[in-house]
């Protein structure tokens, strides 16, 4: 730095002209909102590298001073399994379809892991983002989705184990494999909706942080996680077709098995979780504009 | 010409109650979910309290201006910096932006203790709203100004911090919104520091961009912004050139209660047979201050009493820095050649210290009466603190420079300068 250049009190300093044509148009205008508030698709667009910036982030932190690093996304799913085989196929006695109990269970602890722990996360997100939130501005959006998006490395990272169990249990691939990666996205968008609500919450009542576990707890055993939904009685079948993480789990292992796809269930998955983004999505554009005061 | 922001009728209500403090412990986590239920049936009962954080504020900035914001703690100034960085929303009015516009309410928003120098550049230059090809282009800038060049791939929960605070500025230092606000960044880092941002901020308004700043540092508003607005309660109480709206508001923040407790000092000293002191104050303009102008000469006004005529009387007045360095003492009568003989009766002394002679720094004036060679008037001195603030001419290497010395008279420079010939350009 110059210091030595008087140009400071100088009026022609002070009022050059800008070296840009200011717009007709006001670049942004600040407004209290309205009741009905739009998505603002152009600011999200404009805000994609902070999205990728913030997902890497948490994806460097999330195993550092680890022992076991990125294990852990095996390990999580892998002992699971293990017990679950121990009570429930060896004690309890389930039936899971003719597919081998461990790798039965294992294809459903995949999509659970990770959408357990991206809700737990997200949730959490808004809150523990207080100091960027009252700080800085960009969509509030991302920060629930980054949540999200980070989980999916660890599904990734688990992903191999299955393709080892399914060779050792020599269950072969089919064409209903093609269906994975549409259903890991529904997985996610159904994550992103549960975990952006309950993040907006959280931000009022902080209630919230104690309820996720438990919801996540009953919400395991309401899924065709550690037991195949053809365990349920047929007059309830519909009724527990309305929690769209059975259709889903179901989905996965027709996937991978190669077994019949429940179309039903899986079209009720599909409109519950679209309808719940964009409930979810409202309230939290809704409750978004408080963040900052309340936080 | 057309502003680059405008502000019109800007208001922001909040609700008291609803306002918290984010849970920090388990223990207040816990303590909180049990009020919960209770909170809420408070915030649906008819007792909702509602406070005006700012009201009706309208103003315009032009491109490339450098506006001061200040007032007090409370005043408004960090909510119409939230508002305006959309942080959070008016409750009424409307505020257009014509450029981009970056915030600075805090260094290093967004650093993550366990991520590389280099890392966090890249993080929270994207939170700041960098682009990445342009954090890409401006990488070795942001690492020559930090100078962390050696630790860039050390996580910054190593940095001193030091380090830290350069490395966050740095990377804030290289936004290119056409606006930029800034809020009290300046209150962090050590002299060099500061004198680093300073100068970066006037470089920013030299390339055309606007800037607003908030900062308790007048002397840094006054010599970097030609303008200024002052918030009081939430509302604009006036707009204009930095430097007399920097003199107004400090005028008025005066504190009336350090002229009270020197009052009750003084009618609480005990008797004297010769001499009574009936009031001490610092004038201003015929005015009573403890914020003293440096551009203006400061009178030291004594009220006493002679109760009979003795001899060798003298009030003395010394000037003491605030760490009890004596700078100078000046005696009423002192250039007599003989003792003078002090008569019965009221007397009203007035000593003047000259404008441009006083430090931008904190003083302490002491009042001592005594009868040469007899004894003290006063069991012990009365003691006046106060603060100058630099006004008008100052000595100064550059904008928001703090002298070192303990005086700043302006003296006079002569100058003789002869341009540089090739033979002696050899130096």
């Amino acid at each position: 730095m110059s210091v030595s250049e008087p140009t400071l009190a100088s009026p022609e300093a002070q009022f050059q002209a800008p070296q840009f044509q200011l717009p007709e148009e006001p670049f942004v205008v600040i407004e209290a909102s309205r009741k009905w508030v739009p998505f603002n698709f152009r600011d999200l667009w404009n805000y994609r590298e902070l999205l990728y910036f913030l997902i890497w982030r948490d994806v460097k932190i999330r195993y550092k001073q680890t022992l076991l690093g990125a294990t852990w996304a095996i390990i999580q799913p892998l002992l699971t399994m293990l017990i679950f085989t121990l009570i429930f196929s060896k004690v309890a006695g389930i039936e899971s379809n003719g597919i081998p109990y461990p790798v039965f269970a294992y294809a459903a602890l995949l999509p659970w892991t990770f959408f357990s722990n991206a809700i737990t996360t997200s949730g959490n997100s808004i809150v523990g983002s207080a100091h960027l939130i009252t700080k800085v501005y960009f969509p509030r959006l991302i920060i629930p989705v980054t949540g999200v998006c980070a989980g999916l490395v660890d599904l990734a990272v688990a992903f191999p184990m299955l393709v080892v169990l399914m060779f050792y249990y020599r269950i072969g691939v089919t064409v209903n494999l093609l269906l994975l990666p549409p259903l890991i996205i529904l997985t996610t968008l159904l994550a992103i909706a549960v975990g952006m609500w309950l993040s907006a919450i959280n931000v009022k009542y902080r209630d919230v942080k104690f309820a996720i576990p438990f919801i996540v707890q009953i919400w395991m055993y309401l899924s065709p996680v550690a037991y195949p939904s053809s365990v349920m009685p047929a007059k309830w079948r519909l009724l527990y077709s309305l929690n769209p993480f059975a259709g889903i789990i179901e989905g996965y292992r027709a996937a991978l098995f190669g077994l019949a796809f429940d179309w039903t269930s899986l079209t009720i998955s599909l409109v519950i979780t679209l309808g719940f983004l964009a409930y979810s999505s409202h309230e939290f554009r809704k409750m978004e504009k408080n963040f900052a005061d309340i936080i | 010409m057309k502003p680059i922001i405008k502000v019109t009728n800007v208001g922001k209500q909040y609700r008291i109650g609803v306002r918290q403090e984010p849970y920090s412990t388990i223990r207040e986590a816990l303590s909180g979910a049990v009020r919960a239920p209770f909170r809420h049936l408070r915030r649906n009962g008819p007792a909702r309290e509602k406070f005006w954080a700012l009201k009706g504020i309208d103003f315009e900035v032009q491109p490339g201006e450098l506006l001061g914001v200040i007032g007090r703690n409370g005043a408004g100034k960090s909510t119409l910096l939230k508002i305006l960085a959309r942080i959070t929303e008016p409750t009424t009015g409307r505020v257009e932006l014509y450029g981009r516009l970056g915030s600075l309410l805090e260094v290093g928003t967004g650093f993550h203790p366990e991520l590389t120098g280099r890392e966090n550049i890249y993080l929270n230059g994207s939170i700041l709203g960098m682009r990445r090809h342009e954090i890409d282009r401006k990488f070795d800038e942001i690492v020559a100004f930090s100078e962390v060049e050696k630790f860039l791939d050390t996580p910054v929960k190593h940095y001193s911090s030091g380090m830290y605070v350069r490395l966050a500025f740095a990377v804030a230092a290289h936004l290119e919104p056409e606006i930029l606000v800034v809020d009290e960044v300046l209150a962090v880092g050590d002299v060099a520091f500061q004198r680093k941002c300073l100068g970066k901020m006037e470089d920013v308004s030299r390339h055309g961009r606007t800037v607003l700043f908030v900062s308790h540092n007048m002397q840094a508003i006054r010599s970097l912004c030609s303008k200024a607005i002052w918030l009081k309660e939430g509302e604009l109480h006036s707009v204009g050139e930095s430097s007399a709206i920097v003199e107004s508001y400090l005028q008025a923040t005066f504190r009336r209660d350090d002229v009270r407790a020197l009052d009750q000092i003084i009618a609480s000293l005990p008797p004297d047979p010769n001499f009574k002191l009936r009031q001490v104050s610092l004038e201003q303009d015929g005015r009573p201050f403890t914020m003293v102008m440096s551009s203006r000469p400061l009178d030291v006004v004594i009220h006493f009493s002679v109760l009979k005529e003795t001899e060798g009387l003298h009030v003395y007045v010394e000037l003491l820095d605030s760490e009890d360095t004596l700078l100078l003492q000046s005696i009423n009568n002192g250039d007599a050649e003989e003792l003078p003989s002090v008569k019965e009766g009221d007397y009203v002394c007035r000593v003047t210290f000259p404008a441009e002679f006083l430090a931008p720094r904190r003083y302490e004036i002491s009042v001592k009466a005594g009868i040469a060679n007899v004894r003290s008037c006063l069991p012990e001195p009365i003691q006046i603190p106060f603060e100058v603030q630099a006004s008008g001419k100052v000595n100064q290497a550059y904008p928001g420079y703090i002298t070192p010395g303990k005086l700043a008279p302006l003296l006079d420079w002569k100058t003789e300068f002869s341009p540089r010939t090739q033979t002696s350009s050899t130096i």
